[in-house]
């Protein structure tokens, strides 16, 4: 059915380059490319929950593990990461700014940083992520960390303080940029229970666990929050890269001259996506990295 | 959403953001990245991950209203986004509630049955 609207002069629809003939007017066409973007980005967000709710299990029943194992990642390295993101957020709506003015070299310019940017933000990932693999703080049963002292060392008083560092242990002898505690050795057994529950045949036999007030930190359920800690930054990072690809595209079209104030619509969704992007680590971070 | 004048140098459609917004926005998300840090380090027992939500959540707000536009956009989109975020309070609130539920079981002390 062919509409007047569309096959005769009036109007922008005729001669919009960029309108699909599904659509009557730019307009409509923007905001129907807008809202399925938010529907997707709902869809996103829904998916991180699922993540979120583990951790939010995990760390409800045993949150001194989670206290515990947080120390071992690098809070200012995980700051920096936010910074990095926010900057590279600013650059995305920036650039959106620029293609409705059709400033095209600013445009290229600003999706080049905001690259760079996520490109600095998986290098800051690499650099924690080689040093957990070298220590062997990694999820579930790969879990093994370096035996630096023994596991009498972090007795039931010593939970109370449990990320304060236990002077008799050896320290780490490199720490890639971090203050990480020295490891103890992870004693090769099964599951022992919820926090607090030990079998007291299976420690040092020198130590007495019946007058234990305050949970000890039980090491066999720190590789709990690693794998927590593995999946949502994992899952965030294979984002990053996903979102990296996306705007390697959008440069290339922009360098084209493709967009303008007539046309901008997949750089704004595209920075949408990235915003979403920033913003799921701006809920990780606090929650990940700044545990007390 | 707003139709603006076919003009060489204005959108056609959408929200043009001006720039001292942007930036300012950019400077309000340092400031509270820098008081998140900052006040993890205090202690104020339960509280802590509730004031670290909320700076989050403020956080994120900035980034949702201005940097993705919601604050200019259809209404619709933002029922979008805070319905999806609705969900996701319901779905972690629930599993939470069941889950805090099981905990006055964990009695202290040998649990032979859990030892293998």
């Amino acid at each position: 059915m062919i509409r007047k609207r569309n096959s005769g002069g009036e109007g922008q629809g005729a001669h919009h380059p960029n309108l699909a003939h599904h659509f009557d007017r730019p307009v409509q066409q923007y905001d129907a490319a807008k809202m399925g973007m938010w529907l997707f980005l709902a869809t996103e967000i829904l998916l991180f929950s699922g993540l979120f709710c583990a951790y939010a299990v995990y760390r409800a029943n045993h949150p001194d593990v989670f206290i515990y194992a947080s120390t071992f990642l690098d809070t200012p390295l995980g700051a920096l990461n936010t910074c990095v993101l926010l900057f590279s957020s600013l650059t995305a709506a920036w650039a959106v700014r620029a293609a409705q003015l059709g400033q095209k070299n600013l445009l290229v310019g600003l999706l080049a940083v905001t690259l760079l940017c996520a490109f600095g933000f998986l290098g800051i990932k690499y650099v924690e992520y080689s040093h957990k693999w070298k220590h062997g703080l990694l999820w579930g049963e790969r879990y093994a960390p370096e035996e630096h002292g023994e596991v009498s060392g972090h007795e039931a008083d010593a939970a109370a303080a449990a990320h304060a560092d236990p002077a008799d242990d050896h320290a780490s002898e490199e720490d890639a940029g971090g203050s990480a505690p020295p490891i103890p050795a992870t004693p090769k057994r099964a599951a022992v229970g919820p926090g607090g529950l030990t079998d007291a045949a299976l420690d040092d036999p020198g130590e007495t666990k019946e007058e234990v007030v305050t949970t000890p930190v039980d090491p066999h359920n720190v590789n709990l929050f690693f794998s927590v800690y593995f999946g949502m930054t994992g899952l965030h990072a294979l984002h990053v890269l996903a979102g990296m690809v996306v705007f390697c595209w959008l440069m290339i079209r922009a360098m084209r001259g493709t967009f303008g104030p007539r046309y901008f619509t997949p750089i704004e969704l595209g920075a949408l996506y990235w915003h979403l992007v920033d913003l799921i680590w701006i809920f990780l971070f606090p929650l990940l990295y700044l545990i007390s | 959403m707003v139709e603006s004048p076919n003009s060489e140098n204005h959108p056609e459609v959408g929200h043009l953001l001006p720039l001292w917004l942007l930036m300012g926005t950019f400077g309000a998300l340092i400031v509270l990245t820098i008081l998140t840090v900052l006040v993890a380090r205090i202690d104020i027992g339960s509280l802590n991950i509730w004031l670290a939500l909320a700076i989050a959540s403020t956080k994120a707000s900035l980034v949702a209203a201005i940097f993705m536009h919601l604050f200019w956009d259809r209404p619709f989109n933002r029922i979008i986004l805070i319905g999806s975020l609705l969900f996701v309070m319901l779905f972690l609130g629930i599993t939470l509630m069941d889950t805090l539920e099981y905990q006055v079981e964990m009695i202290p002390g040998p649990a032979p049955a859990f030892q293998k």
